[in-house]
């Protein structure tokens, strides 16, 4: 789950974190609000769940009231990567004269948290790690104890940062590395922190996203769970409780489990077509999970044609075929050709009662997906 | 032969008393595990799918001998079952449990470095030799006793491909399956490496999928220390970047690191040939036998 920059600057600055002074305005008349407090100059920043938001123009600093109201004219509303923006965060600039970059994450491989600082800062830290890996100084950190401050301090001087702020850059990062902790985050990174002329350090930007398995004991921040969805079908999955991704393609895809859904998609696009989603319905899903697997596939107008493959080891197949045909007779025509291939526990059930009026039945995972390639494209031909 | 679990495996099922592991406990039973114990806070003195249900994991051991625990435990408690498992020197601990808070896993993992204990999982489908032993929710009908050994981070898609090598006659030693999440226990060299060592396990199968660099790291491997035929499956080629499909660890990451394509080229390196579908694996395998 991702927080927005206004949310966890609000929890860094509880954290004793220096932020600059700001003020969240959903309209042009609070940016001015905000503007006529804070003063210039002012940042009015985009508050969407996307990285690089100054390159796509969702961040612009204003020297006046006339460039905020423009800038908060042009910014609110607009679409940012595929979202539209509706809040902004008015925020007082920073005179700086250095950057840092600093972050905290679990390195997989290592199954360790780390501590990462580079002098590289406000520029993509992905890039950075690709052509100079050596300008990102790491320290993992012992789970089980926790960080040693220590820690912090020695990665920020191998990271190189100015030896009048270091401490006070250590002790922003090991702010962090508590934050991490307590709040079950995946990932805390501020790019940039900015050194001021005065040599203050504050963080100017905030990214947090948090574990989404840990939510159940995270309640004041599930609460602050702004999804902001790309669009109504991604939604609708939320409600259903579906892992679901939307591609570009136009064959629907149904399935239970994550690799083999993930290599249906493959077969799909192996066998020329393309997929238009990802959606796994899940371990022993019933007839009324399967009933709502189809609506959504069904209500993607980039559909023409929908596979249906499940291998059953909890999931029963005649359950599954029982809740196809329950869904599909709710049509007087059906939307888009379905066919499923069912293997596994209750398989031979499943389709023996599978209504072959309503659906084209395959033996094979192969067949199924040439089958549906082929339906599709006779849809756009 | 096998690997990790065989008849004479004795199995404490942490979590009995709740809906997936009375189910589960019954299917390993009905195959002919040898479930021997549960174990549930505040259950003890009961008795589920007929074997008797203790307190704790310790108190299974001492009475049963139980020496492999499975574990249907809800996500909030099961890292503390694990440790349970850990803390108790089983010989395996297998977590199916799915949602696992991934910095509770770290300190799991920490803790696993410092015994002899091996885990499976989390978030997998646990592990079968087919006619011995069944630990987790695997559908035994589909294996049959062979020489293949198969390795996976994904439970149907391993059922797939085992279901294509059953069907044309090729069995297998032992399946197993080590979890979707991005911290897990054993990892696919800790498996090729024990699938090596086994005199029986004739070829070996290997489903990956993006994310991580387990699939490089087993590639590495295969190429300096296999002599056992591998072939490989890598799930995920169509993944869009910066998106998790389904599993918790099956992601590309935003600089590109994780891809379907960096594996195949890993594998493929080690000179491990990947199939473009699962029947394709199959044939590989059926080549090597």
């Amino acid at each position: 789950m991702k927080l927005h920059e206004y949310q966890a600057k609000e929890i860094f600055a509880d954290a004793g974190i220096p932020v600059p002074e700001s003020r969240l305005a959903g309209s042009v008349d609070e940016v001015l609000d905000a503007v006529d407090e804070i003063g210039y100059p002012a940042a009015v920043k985009a508050q969407v769940h996307v990285g690089g938001r100054g390159k796509a123009g969702g961040i612009k600093i204003a020297g006046d009231r006339d460039e905020a109201a423009q800038y908060a004219e042009e910014i609110l509303g607009m679409d940012l990567k595929g979202y539209t923006v509706d809040k902004v965060l008015v925020e007082a600039g920073v005179d700086f004269v250095d950057e840092l970059y600093v972050g905290v994450t679990m390195d997989r491989g290592e199954g360790k948290p780390v501590l990462m600082v580079s002098t590289e800062g406000g520029v993509d830290i992905e890039e950075v790690a690709a052509e100079n890996p050596d300008a990102i100084a790491r320290e993992h950190v012992d789970p089980a104890f926790g960080l040693h401050p220590y820690q912090a301090r020695k990665v920020v001087y191998e990271a190189g940062v100015d030896a009048d702020v270091a401490l006070d850059v250590a002790s922003i990062l090991s702010t962090l590395y508590d934050l991490y902790e307590d709040s079950d985050a995946s990932e805390i990174e501020v790019n940039p922190v900015m050194i001021t002329s005065d040599r203050d350090v504050v963080a100017a930007d905030a990214v947090m996203n948090i574990d989404e398995d840990a939510l159940f004991r995270q309640p004041e921040l599930a609460e602050m769970a702004e999804e902001s969805y790309e669009d109504d079908l991604e939604r609708k999955a939320g409600e259903y409780g579906f892992d679901y991704v939307r591609l570009s393609g136009n064959v629907g895809i149904i399935g239970n489990g994550a690799g083999l859904v993930m290599t249906t998609l493959d077969l799909v696009d192996y066998y020329g077509g393309a997929p238009a989603n990802f959606l796994d319905i899940g371990g022993g899903a019933k007839a009324e999970r399967v009933a709502n697997a189809l609506d959504m596939v069904f209500s993607d107008e980039n559909v023409d044609a929908v596979v249906f493959n499940i291998f059953g080891g909890i999931t029963r197949g005649d359950e599954v075929a029982k809740g196809i045909n329950e869904a599909l007779e709710q049509f007087d025509e059906i939307p888009k050709k379905v066919v499923v291939r069912l293997a596994g526990t209750n398989a031979e059930e499943g389709m023996e009662i599978l209504n072959t009026d309503l659906v084209q039945v395959e033996k094979t995972l192969e067949d199924a997906v040439q089958r549906a390639v082929k339906n599709a494209q006779e849809v756009t031909q | 032969m096998s690997i990790f679990v065989d008849d004479d495996t004795r199995v404490v099922v942490q979590g009995i008393t709740g809906g997936e592991g009375k189910f589960h406990a019954g299917q390993m039973i009905d195959y002919g595990t040898n479930v021997v114990a549960g174990a549930v806070p505040g259950k003890g003195g009961q008795e589920v799918a007929g074997v008797p249900v203790y307190d704790t994991v310790d108190e299974a051991v001492e009475a049963e001998n139980a020496d492999a625990s499975v574990i249907f435990v809800p996500p909030a408690f099961a890292a503390d079952a694990v440790f349970e498992a850990l803390d108790t020197d089983l010989d395996l601990a297998v977590a199916i449990t799915e949602g696992i808070p991934t910095q509770d896993m770290a300190k799991v993992n920490k803790r696993l470095g410092e015994t002899d204990t091996r885990l499976l999982g989390p978030n997998c489908p646990g592990i079968i030799t087919p006619g011995e032993a069944k630990l987790g929710i695997l559908p035994g009908n589909i294996f049959a006793d062979g020489n293949v050994g198969l390795v996976s981070r994904s439970g149907t898609l391993t059922y797939q491909v085992v279901d294509s090598l059953t069907s044309r006659g090729i069995g297998q030693t032992t399946a197993v399956g080590i979890g979707g999440d991005p911290i897990i226990g054993t990892s696919f060299v800790d498996a090729l490496e024990a699938f090596e060592a086994d005199a029986e396990t004739e070829a070996v199968v290997m489903c990956g999928e993006i994310g991580g660099e387990d699939e490089e790291q087993a590639a590495r491997f295969i190429g300096e220390h296999m002599d056992t035929p591998v072939a490989g499956f890598i799930a995920g080629r169509t993944a869009p970047p910066g998106k998790r499909m389904g599993h918790a660890g099956a992601i590309v990451s935003g600089s590109g690191t994780g891809t379907a394509e960096s594996k195949i080229n890993a594998l493929n390196d080690a000179g491990v040939p990947v199939g473009d579908t699962p029947e394709e694996v199959a044939d590989h395998i059926e080549d090597f036998l």
